[in-house]
């Protein structure tokens, strides 16, 4: 029998989710996920995710978006090559503020995206879930939950019975 | 399971909807997602299409002779040394502005009758935004050296100089354009992923399975996913703002009279947001049309994007009002020669015509009853165009062509290649737009469902 | 110095064979190479290799004509390896004075209207590439006109006559010999009844004793000039008066009060230069003269007048009479109308007895002339302002006359034979003479020309005539003064000078110019032969060789009748064109393109009238008319003319050339086809019809009132010594030195910068013409002037001020202002213009990507742009007109004045050598240099003591839109006047507020 990646139950509607949720946490399952065709707060809190990473993250992006669009102002017309432009101070702070400005928004936004897609470990073509034979819905009017092998609380039957107990459409598993 | 037919819309939308009622997840999906997916292309696209391809060709033919003959074919002199050229930057970059705008800061303020205009309106903000970048590269003497314009190390040891606002504007309109498609692909991912699972041809589960990156909608992406999009629109923001800001630097910073001017920032941003709003409405009229979407798009929408063009008309005639205040309040001869001259020189009936369309023409938006005339709005949206069009003409041109010496004052007239080369964009903006519903979803499905109401959770939720 | 022979051909290259070789050439062939030159197996080869033609291998004519064509298309290809094909001798042995690099300096002579103004020639390796004034020169002083500027790029012209031909066949020079030869065979018997020369003026005294040399072998041959533009008026007027033709040579320094009945003695004119320097040097504060002027379509003198009145001809000779009769000249009393002017303007020049001056132009009838001269007499002017010398042109004064008389013999057929130097008949003659008709009777008919023009076409025998920069020759100055002409170049077309082809009808027809100009004067010149033509080639001018004054007694002389009657109806005036003169300068690009000083036209001659005339007539500008007069019609565009006289139509002839070039076919309309014999200036009774046409017209400036601003600023001699600071109050003030907050950037030994006195300045555009030869400034064609794409660096505008028919008319050379706080540079994203630490605006043309941000951003606007490739990189002939010492411009980038950097840095490269900084003076911009007035100063501002710096200093200077904060280096000096307080309340409107 070829190795379980976990078990999955689908549900009709966000509520029974964001409840079974709740139960197999509850229940003391640590490794499980859950599933939904858009974001679910209550998700969120049912699996209590909290993760303050991303933020950090942007803001550091943007900092050094800030000082690297400076520095390259600065180095340029006041060290590189200085110039009497106009009769403008070498360093113009005024003009300079713009460029900085853009590079700034510019760098904490790729830190935005990339960071997130970085954490949530995108791009991943391939992931067990998707051997779930009806995983394919949950990008449609479905709602999953899966409760990984990986879980010390993890017995194949046990957990399927508890599943079942939450009143999903199906049950399944999930082929590695 | 078999996808069940959408209801089609035997009951309107009730005024003040934002969504026809009796959608489930079910029947939302699958009908936007055919729209992409299934659904056979309707003959007016292949129409449009073809309008824009045509209209391609025209400005590739264009820029093919500029390259060949020089920049000397444009109506451009001395005074008037920027003509159609920036002008129609300014229009585009304008236009580029309600996408994010509406993205973003109607995300903040969340205000979730945005979720089905947005798409297609950060969509058509790419578009506007490639259209103009054009102009800025193709209006020098010597296009092939605009690289120049980067800082790059080079052998020269040449920079370019920072107290340039055309530098400005290569990092705004640069930094601007890469923010709106990252925006724009982040917020579709998740709808990728739907096609991904709902595509039937192996090519399109391929393509679309590559876009969505492997997306499965795990409750922990989706909490990082939402951190992400609030932070960009918290980011994208100030940089809408920021942009046409900076574009309105290129006059603001200049000494001509009639650019030299401190309301610039404010009320260039109020026109791009009026600007934009007009060519949201310009599409979305027809789009609704011939998709069916007068489900999703739904008077509400018309109505509040008529609000905001009526409130925005209202500051851009501010402005009008300002700079002519100004012009005699300064008591500096040559700016009331300018406003003199915008009111009864050789171009005065531009001026009026630019008066009749941005501050005029949209007072009927007052009445509810226009409002929700889809042909009265449609008109409005097209005056708005042309107002704001003629608004940079006067700005751009008339300012140049009588400044400071008299000896040096001169006219501009636009060539064929102005013409060509306008039309030109245009038919790109189109072919681009028009490709761009065919293949992708162009209102986001993932947002629709959220306001949905069998989206609600019992447990405190809000709405994102 | 680079001379490209291709090393790995170049070896057992013999120097020795291509000396001799080149010892054959002549001008026109060029040689890329010397294994060209020698055409040596490896060039075949090379030659092969280049082009694919197979050399020797018989080839039929088909595939023969493919590969050439291939081979055309080729060339162009080869043209990439840029190889110096202006370096037409190669110096195997370099003559000692030629440094390569180093410009060498000729003096030799610009003849103009056939009289000669002193220039010094700039001649790079041999190249001559620039015309200015020579100092040592009485008719020039240093200054030079546009036309001595321009004539470089007329001896560049492709368009020239570059062979000899008969009846279009090319034929050896020696071929002409023969059949002069023979012709002198035929006519010797009857003693040369069949033979006529027809010349333009000539002062050559060489040419002259030639010419005479030939008539006294055939007494009954006859010499012909034809000018039209000559100045039989001047002569008949001194003979009206004096008894004899004489030169009246004027002194315009001592002159108090000057009255000008329509001499344009500061627009035009052979001593033009001279006349300017003079009269301007009386127009600062303290020593103001004071210019009255009458005269019918407006002029550069009447611009700078300080009294201005437009008059109808007719109307002039009575204004004359009348202010005659004022200053008590006798005879005449009588019969002069009185006039409030006319009797204030006599009373100004009566309490300046003895330091007044009344001049007549060339277009007044004698009487005036005669006038004039009794008033000058009467006034005691003769001997201080004014004095009269032989007339240098010792051809009969009454050119009309004998013209019309060889004409009359020609249609007969009584001559056999018309040499024509010059000129061109065919085109320019009046045209009720017919002179083209009459001269195909001639049997044998022989041309020197320097083109192919209309007159050519009716001659059987053309000789290409070598260009003034090219000859040996002589010429006198007004006053006498000979310069001898000396050739910078070999003729680039194997061209002939007239010498050498009179040599033809004397005893020894080989001599070389060279020789016959030096034979002519040994013996002539003071002292040591050698010593002192060596003196008379360096310094331009033959000592002592200037005419003695001749002393003149007025007689008693009738009144030109047409004096009382005044003109019927409409008077269409003819005048040669300001900036193409008499058509002889069609052809040249810098000409046509150049803004007329008056009304700002360009390419284009039109029909000029008063405001008043036009709406009577119901039409305005570019509307096209229908001139018809005496049975003749021309069709022209109007051009309504503030300032001109009402009832007063005014064409400007040298337009409407048929065969003149490339430049010149198609532009304008020619002027000549309506100028009769009797009426040469002023033809009276010309009826006007309107057509439903209209014409665009080229112009640079549109705009004409100064709207208020005050970018001249103008003030009365005595507003002005009464209250200096006036000038300062009639603008904005500059924001003050601290009105800053930004750190002074660090500034160089040197800050240069420029004034210009308006006061001085006549808008001759003398200055904008040098600035296009001296910086390779390209031509754009009428399309691109209409689109606002002029690209001379130096504009002058023009504006008026007071009323329409009878406005103040002011001149203002604007150019880069050098802005310390440029606003160009701020905006220029890629820094291609930069401020030097020395102050100039720089502009880099390799870094420019043509986003014209700059040029939107000058508020003066004196920034051009290369909108296509404007600059010509292809015909070879025309890059020998560039200076070496600045760049070529190409497509899309910006440009403007760069206060002449190249003559800076050689300033500086000179001053480093001798290790002393740069004096002052010793750098003279193109602009400078030209300006007759010298109303150009250039200099060191930061050293107090430099012609610049006092300049500044004076109290009516000021610059242009300081109030922008831009601080421009270049500033002005508020132009003066010097109304009579006789005059002043009613004439005029206060000055202060300009």
């Amino acid at each position: 029998m070829t190795k379980i990646y976990g078990l999955m139950a689908e549900f009709e509607n966000p509520n029974d989710l964001v409840e079974a949720t709740r139960r197999a946490r509850e229940a003391g399952f640590t490794k499980l996920d859950a599933y939904s065709p858009y974001p679910i707060e209550a998700l969120a809190e049912a699996l209590d995710i909290h993760d303050r990473k991303l933020p950090a993250v942007v803001l550091g992006g943007g900092i050094l978006g800030g000082v690297l669009g400076y520095a390259l102002c600065y180095w340029t017309s006041v060290i590189a090559y200085p110039l009497n432009v106009g009769g403008k101070p070498l360093n113009s702070v005024p003009a300079f503020i713009v460029p900085t400005f853009e590079t700034t928004i510019l760098f904490a936004a790729f830190a935005a995206v990339f960071g997130m897609l970085a954490l949530n470990g995108l791009p991943m073509p391939y992931h067990p879930v998707f051997n779930a034979p009806r995983f394919a819905l949950a990008s449609r009017d479905r709602f999953f939950l899966c409760i990984e092998s990986k879980d010390p609380k993890f017995d194949h039957d046990e957990t399927w019975a508890f599943l079942t107990k939450l009143g999903p459409r199906v049950v399944m598993d999930v082929e590695e | 399971m078999s996808t069940a037919e959408p209801p089609h819309s035997e009951q309107k939308p009730a005024t003040g909807a934002i969504l026809a009622p009796g959608y489930t997840f079910t029947t939302l999906t699958d009908k936007l997602a055919s729209i992409a997916l299934s659904r056979r292309t309707p003959k007016s696209w292949f129409f449009g299409a073809a309008v824009g391809f045509v209209l391609t060709m025209v400005l590739l033919a264009t820029i093919t002779h500029l390259v060949f003959k020089g920049v000397g074919i444009f109506g451009v002199n001395v005074p008037v040394g920027w003509g159609f050229d920036i002008l129609n930057f300014v229009w585009w970059i304008g236009i580029g502005h309600a996408g994010t705008l509406i993205s973003a800061i109607l995300l903040l303020l969340r205000q979730p009758w945005r979720n089905s205009i947005n798409r297609f309106a950060e969509a058509m903000t790419i578009f506007a935004v490639s259209c103009a970048g054009l102009y800025p590269l193709l209006h020098t003497g010597r296009p092939w050296l605009d690289y120049w314009l980067v800082p790059y190390p080079n052998t020269m040891g040449m920079w370019p100089n920072f107290r340039s606002p055309l530098i400005w504007d290569v990092f705004a309109v640069t930094t601007y354009a890469t923010v709106s498609l990252l925006f724009w692909y982040v917020g579709m991912i998740p709808d990728l992923a739907t096609l991904r699972d709902r595509a039937k041809a192996l090519w399109a589960k391929m393509l679309y399975g590559m876009l969505a990156m492997g997306w499965r909608g795990s409750a922990r992406h989706w909490h990082r996913y939402e951190t992400a999009s609030l932070l960009l629109a918290g980011l994208a923001t100030p940089l809408v703002i920021s942009v046409h800001t900076v574009v309105s630097f290129d006059f603001a910073a200049g000494i001509v009279p009639g650019w030299h001017a401190t309301i610039f920032p404010p009320y260039f941003v109020a026109g791009a947001i009026y600007a934009g709003f007009a060519m949201v409405l310009t599409l979305a009229i027809p789009l609704r049309k011939i998709y069916g979407l007068e489900d999703f798009i739904t008077m509400k929408h018309l109505d509040n994007m008529a609000k905001i063009l009526l409130a925005t008309s209202l500051i851009v005639a501010y402005g009008y009002a300002v700079e002519a205040f100004m012009a005699f309040y300064s008591g500096n001869v040559y700016e009331r020669y300018m406003m003199w001259n915008r009111a009864t020189g050789p171009y005065k009936h531009m001026y009026w015509a630019l008066i009749f369309c941005n501050v005029l023409a949209p007072q009927m938006m007052w009445f509810r009853k226009l409002r929700h005339s889809i042909p009265a709005l449609f008109v409005m949206a097209m005056i708005v165009n042309v107002g704001m069009w003629l608004e940079r003409y006067v700005i751009i041109v008339v300012s140049l062509s009588r400044d400071f010496l008299p000896s040096s004052w001169g006219l501009y007239k636009g060539t064929v290649f102005d013409w060509s080369m306008f039309l030109g964009s245009i038919g790109l903006f189109i072919a681009l737009l028009f490709l761009f519903i065919r293949l992708l979803p162009m209102i986001s499905i993932f947002e629709m469902r959220v306001i949905l109401p069998e989206a609600k959770v019992e447990a405190k939720e809000e709405q994102a | 110095m680079k001379f490209t022979v291709d090393s790995r051909r170049s070896t057992g290259v013999d120097i020795g064979a291509a000396r001799t070789k080149l010892g054959e050439l002549h001008g026109r062939e060029y040689w890329r190479s010397l294994e060209e030159l020698l055409e040596t197996d490896d060039f075949r080869e090379h030659l092969h290799r280049e082009f694919r033609v197979p050399i020797d291998s018989g080839v039929d004519r088909r595939e023969l004509l493919t590969l050439m064509g291939a081979s055309i298309a080729l060339a162009g290809l080869t043209g990439c390896t840029r190889q110096p094909t202006e370096r037409i001798y190669p110096y195997v042995k370099p003559p000692e004075e030629i440094v390569p690099g180093e410009p060498l300096f000729y003096a030799t002579a610009h003849l103009h209207e056939g009289y000669a103004r002193g220039v010094l020639a700039k001649s790079y390796e041999g190249r001559p590439i620039k015309v200015d004034g020579n100092d040592l020169h009485p008719a020039s002083l240093g200054g030079s006109d546009v036309f001595a500027q321009a004539s470089i790029l007329n001896m560049y012209d492709p368009d020239r006559s570059q062979t000899l031909t008969e009846r279009g066949q090319i034929r050896p020079w020696s071929a002409l010999l023969a059949a002069v030869k023979l012709t002198l065979e035929q006519e010797r018997p009857r003693r040369g009844s069949g033979l006529r020369f027809l010349t333009t003026t000539v002062t050559s005294p060489t040419l002259q004793a030639q010419i005479a040399a030939v008539l006294a072998e055939l007494p009954d041959a006859k010499w012909i000039a034809w000018e039209p533009t000559g100045r039989e008026n001047v002569f008949a007027g001194t003979k009206l008066a004096f008894g004899q033709e004489l030169q009246p040579v004027y002194a315009f320094d001592k002159a108090d009060v000057v009255l000008s009945l329509e001499a344009d003695f500061l627009g035009s004119g052979p001593s033009m230069p001279r006349h300017v320097r003079d009269f301007v040097s009386r127009r600062r504060a303290e020593t103001m003269n004071r210019l009255y002027v009458v005269e019918s379509t407006p002029t550069l003198t009447g611009a700078r007048a300080d009294h201005r009145r437009p008059l109808t001809p007719a109307a002039i000779e009575s204004f004359a009479a009348s202010v005659a009769a004022g200053v008590g000249v006798g005879g005449i009393s009588a019969g002069a109308p009185a006039d409030a002017f006319a009797d204030a303007v006599a009373a100004d020049l009566k309490s300046h007895a003895g330091a007044s001056l009344v001049v007549a132009g060339e277009t007044q009838p004698p009487a005036v002339h005669a006038l004039a001269h009794a008033m000058n007499a009467a006034l005691g002017n003769v001997g201080k302002t004014v004095r009269y010398v032989g007339s240098a042109a010792d051809t009969p004064a009454a050119q009309t006359a004998a013209l019309a008389e060889l004409v009359g013999e020609m249609a007969d057929g009584r001559v056999s034979t018309l040499v024509i130097l010059g000129g061109n008949p065919a085109f320019n003659t009046p045209a009720d003479l017919d002179f083209g008709k009459a001269m195909q009777k001639v049997g044998l008919r022989i041309r020197l020309g320097l083109y192919n023009d209309e007159t050519s076409r009716l001659c059987h025998w053309n000789v290409a005539e070598a260009h003034a920069l090219e000859s040996w020759s002589d010429a006198r100055a007004e006053d006498g003064t000979v310069t001898i002409l000396q050739p910078l170049i070999a003729p680039l077309f194997s061209g002939k000078t007239a010498h050498e082809l009179l040599a033809a009808f004397s005893a020894e027809p080989e001599k070389s110019a060279h020789d016959i100009v030096r034979d002519q004067w040994r013996g002539k010149l003071p002292g040591d032969f050698e010593a002192a033509w060596q003196k008379s080639l360096h310094d331009g001018l033959v000592d002592g060789s200037a005419f003695p004054s001749r002393p003149v007694a007025v007689r008693s002389f009738p009144l030109d009748p047409r004096a009382s009657t005044l003109d019927p109806s409409l008077t269409l005036l003819f005048r040669p064109d300001p900036t193409i003169w008499d058509g002889s300068y069609a052809n040249n690009g810098w000409l046509q393109e150049l803004a007329k000083p008056m009304t700002k036209l360009t390419w284009d001659n039109a029909a000029l009238m008063a405001p008043a005339t036009a709406e009577k007539l119901g039409v305005t500008t570019e509307d096209v008319v229908e001139l018809s007069f005496a049975g003749r019609r021309v069709e022209a565009p109007v051009w309504v003319m503030p300032g001109q006289a009402e009832g007063c139509v005014t064409i400007h002839f040298g337009y409407g050339r048929t065969r003149g070039g490339r430049v010149a076919d198609g532009t304008g309309f020619n002027a000549y086809a309506l100028r009769e014999s009797r009426t040469l200036w002023a033809a009276p009774g010309v009826e006007i019809r309107k057509t439903l046409r209209r014409y665009p017209l080229a112009t640079t400036q549109h705009q004409h009132s100064m709207e208020g601003r005050a970018p001249v600023r103008a003030v009365t001699a005595a507003a002005y010594l009464e209250n200096p600071g006036v000038v300062a109050h009639m603008g904005e003030p500059p924001p003050g030195p601290h009105d800053t907050m930004y750190p002074q950037l660090p500034r160089g030994s040197y800050a240069w910068g420029m004034a210009i006195d308006l006061s001085t300045c006549v808008g001759c555009n003398a200055c904008v013409i040098a600035c296009q030869s001296e910086n390779n400034i390209p031509i754009v064609g009428k399309e691109q002037v209409q689109r606002g794409r002029a690209m001379q660096w130096i504009r002058i505008d023009r504006y008026y001020k007071g009323s329409l028919d009878a406005p103040e008319t002011f001149h203002q050379p604007v150019t880069c202002m050098h802005c310390e706080n440029a606003p160009c540079e701020v905006v220029c994203p890629v820094n291609a213009t930069v401020h030097s630490a020395e102050g100039l605006n720089q502009m880099v043309y390799n870094r420019c990507v043509g986003t014209r941000y700059c040029s939107n951003n000058c508020p003066y606007k004196v920034r051009r742009f290369n909108f296509f490739l404007y600059s010509d990189f292809t015909t070879e002939i025309k890059k020998m007109v560039n200076n070496p010492e600045v760049t070529v411009r190409s497509r899309g980038v910006m440009e403007k004045c760069s206060y002449c950097v190249q003559r800076i840095n050689r300033a500086r490269y000179a001053a480093e050598k001798e290790n002393r900084p740069i004096k002052d003076g010793e750098i003279v911009t193109a602009c400078e240099q030209a300006c007759p007035a010298r109303a150009i100063t250039f200099g060191n501002v930061d050293d107090p003591e430099s012609r610049v710096s006092r300049a500044k200093a004076e109290k009516r200077g000021y610059g242009l839109l300081v109030e922008l904060g831009t601080r421009p280096r270049t500033s002005y000096l508020a132009s003066l006047s010097n109304p009579s307080p006789a005059l002043a309340p009613a004439e005029e409107p206060e000055k202060h507020k300009a």
